[in-house]
């Protein structure tokens, strides 16, 4: 993986921020009441922001109505620690409502995947190859041309894969546990879990293309 | 899409690749660019483009937050 250019780490100044950025740094950045009424009117805003964002995703979860407001709660309360505790590096390069919001998003996804667990049905370890048709839409009728891809796939990840690697495919790809939910199992970071993902989904391409599987060209440029 | 292209496309790695912590990081800047100009978000950043077309939380992440900063969206300026 390779690495994008950040925009500069220096603190803003006052004079480089928008008027309405600045207000908020300004206001966030005091002291006592002053502080303190900013830091509601920014619980407002982002509680509003996760409430949006919770609504936003239902669609895709079996979450009900005071599950999702209570998830909402949940982000919106943390986002506002996150924003307090990093407003020092607010720089400046999008508005500061733009930048906050982020930090709704980033919890409301974290809540979700700690909502995950509470099905009692779910495990982790749960990875059933039987499932592999299903995760990749390989008809039952035409078996007889996808059943040595699915062996040499399964081979692969059992003998090419590091424990940990397996591990996370095998809660990912056949068990079915969305990325954050492992996030939150194993007590790790997205950015590890998936650059684990990154590196198994490699191998196991290079070793499908090896066996004559693939076609041996890993990038496709989009 | 049949299977052999759904596996394909899902072991398909790009070397552009920025991964979540980068993307995390720049989201609020890639963001504001895409709400005016998709396109130019990823030709600004097309390290970041890379990741959000393969990692599914991070590409959910900015769906959410172009949401919310579109016209009409929950700001409130203090004071």
């Amino acid at each position: 993986m390779s690495g994008a250019e950040v925009p500069g780490r220096g603190r803003a100044s006052p004079d480089e921020l928008d008027e309405d950025s600045r207000r908020w740094v300004q206001a966030l950045g005091g002291t006592g009441a002053e502080r303190e009424a900013a830091a509601a009117r920014l619980h407002e805003m982002l509680l509003r922001a996760a409430r949006a964002e919770a609504h936003r995703r239902s669609g895709q979860l079996r979450l009900s109505g005071p599950e999702l407001d209570d998830i909402a709660h949940q982000a919106a309360a943390d986002a506002v620690l996150a924003v307090m505790a990093k407003i020092g590096r607010f720089r400046g390069e999008s508005r500061f409502t733009t930048w906050a919001y982020k930090f709704v998003m980033f919890e409301v996804s974290s809540k979700i995947g700690r909502h995950f667990w509470r099905d009692p049905a779910v495990s982790l370890e749960a990875g059933d190859w039987d499932r592999l048709p299903d995760r990749f839409g390989f008809e039952p009728s035409r078996e007889s041309e996808w059943r040595d891809l699915a062996a040499a796939l399964r081979r692969a990840v059992e003998e090419d894969l590091t424990g940990h690697q397996r591990r996370v495919f095998t809660a990912i790809v056949l068990a079915g546990v969305p990325l954050d939910a492992l996030v939150a199992e194993l007590g790790s970071t997205r950015n590890a879990i998936y650059k684990t993902m990154f590196d198994a989904r490699r191998k196991l391409r290079a070793s499908l293309a090896a066996n004559g599987y693939l076609d041996d060209d890993p990038v496709r440029r989009p | 899409m049949n299977g052999w292209s759904a596996l394909e496309r899902f072991l398909r790695t790009d070397p552009r690749d920025a991964g979540c912590a980068q993307a995390m990081e720049l989201l609020h800047v890639y963001a504001e660019l895409a709400a005016a100009d998709r396109a130019a978000a990823g030709r600004r950043y097309p390290e970041v483009a890379a990741h959000l077309r393969a990692c599914g939380p991070c590409e959910e992440d900015l769906e959410g937050l172009l949401a919310v900063i579109r016209p009409g969206g929950p700001t409130r300026l203090p004071g």
